[in-house]
């Protein structure tokens, strides 16, 4: 774990396809520009959706990791 | 290149609606325009009295992809109306009933959901797509 600064964060463990990138659509969608927001997601499909997502959106994956079937995804608004 | 995505939504079993649904989500997550166009009994899915029931399967689902939908659905699975209705807060869906459709089922704009923006012909649904991607479903 690290110690950024993350103004949002949103578990959306338990939900499938597509809920976990709307929720991180709808998060990034509330902060402002270069602040963070970490979504915690156990759809498998959300790990080539966010990179997808990042990229096609330009706001950035900062980082990301897994562990018990959790995936962790830190986003920075573009 | 013409981001938008469109959909024709002619069916109106519950999983070929959640497929749209889900196509409409996720396009709309990336920012995305999306133009739904809904054409017999998807139309006919979209009246405000019976869009929460239960519209069936696609045959092919058998009695195993029955059972398995009903345990998603029990497993707090997203139904197709609340992907639709997070994909309008979040993004540009409009959504069009096909007004000959309207006609054939006899269905008048003030029977439908809220979720339907307003009713046009073929002419306008293919204005709207310009160069985008048109889908089928």
């Amino acid at each position: 774990m690290s110690n950024l600064d993350i103004k949002v964060k949103v578990d959306a463990s338990g939900l499938s396809c597509p809920m976990p990138i709307l929720k991180a659509a709808q998060a990034i969608k509330s902060v402002q520009t270069g602040e963070l927001v970490e979504i915690v997601a156990t759809d498998p499909g959300s790990v080539k959706d966010f990179d997808a997502w990042a990229r096609s959106t330009g706001n950035s994956l900062v980082e990301q990791d897994a562990s018990a079937g959790k995936f962790r995804f830190v986003l920075r608004h573009k | 290149m013409d981001e938008t995505i469109s959909i024709v939504l002619f069916s109106g079993t519950d999983d070929k609606l959640n497929a749209a649904a889900v196509l409409a989500a996720g396009a709309a997550a990336l920012g995305r325009p999306v133009k739904i166009f809904l054409q017999y009994w998807a139309l006919d899915a979209f009246r405000a009295d019976r869009i929460e029931s239960d519209h069936g399967l696609a045959p092919e689902a058998g009695e195993a992809g029955r059972a398995a939908v009903e345990a998603a659905t029990k497993a707090g699975h997203a139904r197709w109306t609340d992907n639709l209705r997070a994909a309008k807060e979040l993004g540009e869906v409009d959504i069009q009933a096909c007004s000959l459709s309207m006609e054939i089922l006899k269905i008048k704009q003030e029977d439908l959901d809220p979720l339907v923006d307003g009713v046009a012909g073929v002419a306008s649904f293919y204005i709207n797509a310009g160069e985008g991607q048109i889908l089928f479903i």
